[in-house]
């Protein structure tokens, strides 16, 4: 074992707790991009505003400290310090070892720089080293095609195809499920 | 138009009264078995004055978030299990479906799947769903068969994604679309 392992810094980002002020600004403004919530997820988009992002952080930290089943941060460029997106693993299953995995980068600009990649390789180190999890699922729409290299890079494999779930102005999309287990994960990283 | 779509041959979706659900369910989670084919949480032994309350909170909901149902035996009258949609997308016509017969007298004879079978059709003509999914776990073959009997198809599993007495085991997701339903 080696104490000494970097868990929360990378070479670009770096997993840090969540400034309420600060970023429920700048959050605020990627709820009303459509297409950014749209790769996110399959809830209905809709325009957050500062104080209801503020609310949702208070309720992700409530239930980090009670619930204890979610882990989130903020993911922040080391350059400026400026927050670029969020990582998170979610819905952990502590009888089981299982748990979500989810992030996002949040300003068009920031994507395709490595910001993702690095901070999902941090969330992995996080959920394998730290939380000791047997395996992670990560649930991605089929049109979403970054989130999906993005995550087999990483040694995701996908496991399940939910056929026609998702409705996107009149089309049908399937919903993917992608595994990757802690063995898979150690291989890989070796 | 008017047909009863709660009723089939053998079994019927009811809604019992409270007190009856909650000695049933209170008297069932005391089977490791019907637990350990139910779902994944730890088995927990919860009072039928505890499941009481949880249920008469959940009628005081004007909007239920699970439509959930009773299944009974036409023949005895007898509440067997329980069946019910939820985690329903509506943007997307997509839901989840869960059931179990807890009464181990009727395992394997056809109830579970006239009752899934009632189930699909409240989802398509009373939900409008456009699909239904579900999740079992590698170690179910009966409830396996069963679902393949009322239409689902395997879309995939989720690898050793539990953990039982040591070992792990994959759940399957299934699913079923209106248009595989329609033609069935």
């Amino acid at each position: 074992m080696d104490v000494k392992i970097p868990l929360f810094d990378g070479e670009l980002v770096c997993l840090a707790p969540i400034d309420p002020e600060k970023d429920a600004e700048i959050e605020s403004k990627w709820t009303y991009d459509a297409e950014y919530m749209r790769l996110l997820t399959i809830k209905p988009a809709r325009p957050l505003s500062p104080a209801q992002v503020k609310k949702k952080y208070e309720a992700l930290e409530k239930n980090e400290e009670e619930a204890k089943n979610l882990f989130y941060f903020a993911v922040r460029s080391r350059s400026d310090d400026r927050l670029v997106g969020f990582a998170r693993i979610y819905w952990i299953w502590w009888t089981h070892r299982s748990g979500l995995v989810s992030l996002g980068i949040g300003d068009p600009g920031d994507r395709k720089q490595g910001f993702g990649t690095e901070a999902l390789g941090m969330l992995l180190g996080y959920a394998f080293d730290e939380l000791n999890l047997y395996r992670l699922t990560a649930v991605v729409p089929e049109y979403n095609q970054a989130a999906l290299r993005l995550f087999e890079n990483a040694g995701f494999v996908q496991e399940v195809r939910r056929r026609e779930a998702i409705n996107r102005d009149g089309r049908r999309w399937d919903c993917l499920h992608l595994g990757l287990l802690e063995s898979e994960w150690k291989g890989n990283i070796r | 138009m008017m047909m009863n779509i709660f009723q089939g041959k053998l079994v019927s979706l009811v809604a019992e009264d409270p007190q009856v659900v909650a000695d049933a369910y209170a008297q069932w989670n005391r089977n490791a078995e019907f637990k350990r084919l139910l779902d994944a949480e730890p088995a927990m032994l919860w009072s039928a004055k505890k499941i009481k309350e949880w249920l008469e909170k959940e009628m005081e909901e004007s909007e239920p978030k699970f439509f959930s149902f009773q299944i009974r035996d036409l023949q005895s009258g007898k509440m067997i299990g329980f069946t019910g949609l939820g985690d329903l997308e509506w943007n997307h016509g997509d839901g989840w479906v869960g059931i179990g017969i807890g009464d181990s007298e009727y395992w394997g004879k056809g109830y579970g799947t006239e009752a899934m079978q009632l189930a699909l059709r409240y989802a398509f003509t009373e939900l409008n769903l456009h699909r239904v999914t579900l999740g079992v776990f590698d170690y179910n073959p009966r409830a396996i068969r069963s679902y393949e009997k009322a239409g689902f198809k395997l879309e995939g599993r989720l690898r050793g994604e539990m953990s039982r007495q040591g070992n792990r085991h994959d759940i399957l997701i299934m699913g079923i679309l209106r248009s595989e339903w329609e033609m069935a």
